[in-house]
């Protein structure tokens, strides 16, 4: 008998090489996501070294993260940003040369890393998954081992298709109850964050667990294991299940037949054993969780929506300093209202929340409505031409056009400001996004991380309300 | 990688603690795709009086005459010298790639930060962790006049005409810079353990290796 394991434990062991003399791990990699900023300098490298890629079946390529949402037809060429269209190019260029498959800009399946893999069924239980993108951490709902890494790396996988690794600990994150009305996994990763602090992570891998946890969409467990990296976590997890299941059946590269049942055997063992170790535990209530709005520039600057900017008094000694900067930046008061918070811009949309899940969720809040006078933009990004196709089969589009938000062509967007979607100086900006850092939606701009639906609240009344209380859910 | 064994150069004198990888290579040419071809912009702040960035032609920027990389008499150095926490702030492997293009071999310093360290063995620069009294010694030896040294990987030495040290380095680094082995000519030593293991991949979990397209 083998002593009980975590499902980290699992994933590893089923995925380990060879154990190194100094305490590392050669790993297989299964799937590499390969896009346009983190890859030229690896294809490079692999072309002075005279090498290939070792298993040109394990990439999958795409074009996200500065690539424009308007006028897509015009292809790369149409990319006005100089250094923007190189890098698409490049991409272009290597993909072509290196005989690696891509979802190419005017290719339907085209979108955020981390949307279309697991769309398409790249992303299967029990697999290790890298890309050069900190996010990868969002394919862990899946039961599997997502994992960012360098440009280093991506070179190092895509010649040996392994990754040198440490292993890390094991941390658990329970979540028991049910989620109140209008709280959404974007809530619950939030204040998870908000109570644990950004650095709480570091060195580990979370595994999610608890009912309130289970009761999570596909699309909502890949928004919480997305933000395990803003909790300074390696990756993040969530067990095997029915939910699971039914997503992965039938998507374009999941197994069938008899591999079909082969594999649900095989995944279903992929959850932590009766009694297995874990280096941390933190335990929360579902009750506890509210509508969320971060009112700073760190993933743990975040209060409830009926709470206030927090006072000078309230703050923990060794973050006041910190925290008090953020207020001056984000040109807050202490003590102020999250509601009273006059907002210029709104983005739905990143690697967080831009499935069909949150399209669905933002038609539903605006519905009849129109966005306030005050909002000079709001704006609406597809994960993925799928998402986006599938959103418009639904008439989502419609809803959400006639509510004067605008509707584009799928990319990371504002989450990172490399288009020319941005926010400017001093801007507040309600975004379903996951990082809130200085400038990160563009120079100057001020970011609260909320959930679709409480973005789209926020856009119909130029400021945030509590989405729990509103009669549109 | 070229295997290093010996390599014998001109100390180039930075008589300065904490330089960071924004000092080595400015954040702007994070732009680049290029994995080669930084040298050019290697100390960029300091070496050249106007601002620039990957569009910049080089030969129309102003060099900083007070900086001493400039000079001819140090052009040609290939052996850095400076003081404690070489390479510190932001992980950027450009700032290694931007020493090696340049031309340096070796950086000679107290102490390193942890993933330049790290990074200059994927790419070939040999760091040198040295006690605080020899980076002094060699501090004084070239403030006097062109010092030239032989660090040989081997024996783990540095000479002069006149002086040896000692250096202590990790014993796997050291055999994979003797080889020219990077991390990935390492890791491709396992290649038949990895193919094998692949091949009972292939049995078990056959959806993995799927064609995509
Ligand atoms: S959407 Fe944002 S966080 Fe996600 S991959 Fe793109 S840039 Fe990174």
């Amino acid at each position: 008998m083998t002593s009980p394991r975590t499902l980290y434990d699992k994933l590893w062991d089923r995925r380990c090489v060879k154990q190194n003399e100094d305490g590392t791990s050669l790993i297989y990699i299964d799937r590499h996501i390969v896009h346009e900023v983190s890859s030229a300098q690896a294809f490079e490298g692999l072309k002075a070294a005279g090498r290939k890629p070792w298993r040109t079946s394990a990439i999958i390529a795409t074009p996200d993260h500065n690539v424009p949402t308007t006028e897509r037809e015009k292809g790369i060429d149409g990319i006005t940003d100089d250094t923007s269209r190189i890098q698409v190019k490049t991409l272009d260029d290597n993909c072509n040369a290196f005989e690696v498959p891509q979802f190419a800009l005017k290719d339907k399946r085209q979108g955020i890393v981390h949307v279309i893999a697991p769309e398409q069924g790249l992303t299967l239980p029990g697999m290790t998954v890298v890309c050069g993108d900190s996010h990868t951490a969002t394919h862990g709902a899946f039961a599997a081992l997502g994992v960012g890494i360098g440009t280093s790396e991506v070179e190092h996988v895509l010649a040996t298709q392994c990754l040198i690794q440490r292993k890390a600990k094991n941390l658990r994150i329970d979540v028991s109850g049910q989620l109140g009305r209008g709280v959404t996994a974007k809530d619950v990763v939030l204040y998870i964050i908000s109570q644990i602090g950004t650095a709480a992570g570091t060195g580990c891998t979370i595994e999610f667990t608890g009912d309130a946890i289970y009761s999570l969409s596909m699309e909502g467990r890949m928004t919480l294991c997305n933000m395990a990296i803003e909790a300074g976590a390696r990756a993040g997890l969530v067990a095997y299940d029915a939910t699971t299941e039914a997503y992965v059946k039938d998507r374009p590269l999941a197994p069938k037949g008899a591999d079909w049942d082969k594999a649900v055997a095989m995944w279903r063992k992929l959850k932590s054993d009766d009694g297995a170790k874990f280096d941390i535990d933190y335990f929360f209530k579902a009750e506890d969780i509210r509508p969320q709005v971060s009112w700073g520039t760190s993933p743990e600057m975040v209060v409830a929506v009926d709470a206030t900017v927090p006072t000078v008094a309230s703050l923990p000694e060794n973050k006041s300093a910190d925290y008090q900067k953020a207020m001056q930046y984000m040109g807050l008061e202490p003590g102020q209202p999250i509601t009273s918070i006059q907002l210029d811009r709104v983005f739905v949309g990143s690697c967080t929340n831009s499935r069909i899940e949150d399209i669905r969720a933002v038609a539903e809040v605006v519905k009849g409505k129109h966005i306030a006078p005050t909002i000079k933009q709001a704006l609406v990004v597809p994960g993925s031409g799928l998402v986006k196709q599938q959103a418009e089969d639904e008439g989502l589009d419609k809803v959400i056009t006639a509510a004067g938000f605008e509707w584009r062509s799928p990319g990371c967007s504002m989450c990172l400001a490399m288009n020319a979607d941005r926010l400017y100086e001093g801007e507040h900006c309600a975004s379903t996004s996951n990082r809130n850092f200085e400038s990160r939606q563009g120079s100057g701009g001020r970011t609260h991380l909320v959930s679709p639906a409480m973005a789209a609240a926020a856009a119909i009344n130029g400021h945030f309300v509590d989405i729990s209380k509103e009669a549109a859910l | 990688m070229k295997p290093f064994t010996q390599h014998t150069g001109q100390v180039y004198p930075f008589d300065r603690a904490n330089i960071d990888t924004d000092a080595i290579l400015p954040k702007q040419y994070l732009k680049s795709i290029r994995k080669f071809g930084y040298g050019d912009w290697l100390f960029d702040d300091l070496r050249y009086l106007d601002g620039g960035d990957v569009t910049t032609p080089v030969s129309e920027r102003r060099k900083n005459p007070d900086f001493l990389l400039n000079h001819a008499d140090y052009a040609a150095s290939s052996v850095l010298l400076a003081r404690d926490n070489f390479g510190c702030g932001s992980s950027r492997e450009h700032a290694v790639w931007a020493l090696r293009d340049y031309g340096f071999a070796v950086v000679l310093a107290p102490s390193f930060a942890d993933i330049f360290y790290n990074n200059c063995f994927k790419n070939g620069l040999l760091p040198i962790a040295l006690p605080n009294e020899t980076i002094d010694e060699l501090f004084a030896m070239s403030q006097s006049e062109k010092l030239f040294v032989t660090v040989d990987l081997q024996t783990q030495s540095i000479f002069t005409e006149t002086h040896q040290w000692h250096f202590d380095i990790d014993e796997s680094r050291r055999q994979n810079l003797l080889e020219g082995l990077d991390e990935i000519s390492v890791t491709l030593k396992d290649a038949d353990t990895i193919h094998a293991f692949e091949d009972k991949l292939k049995q078990a979990e056959p959806w993995v290796f799927q064609n995509i397209l």
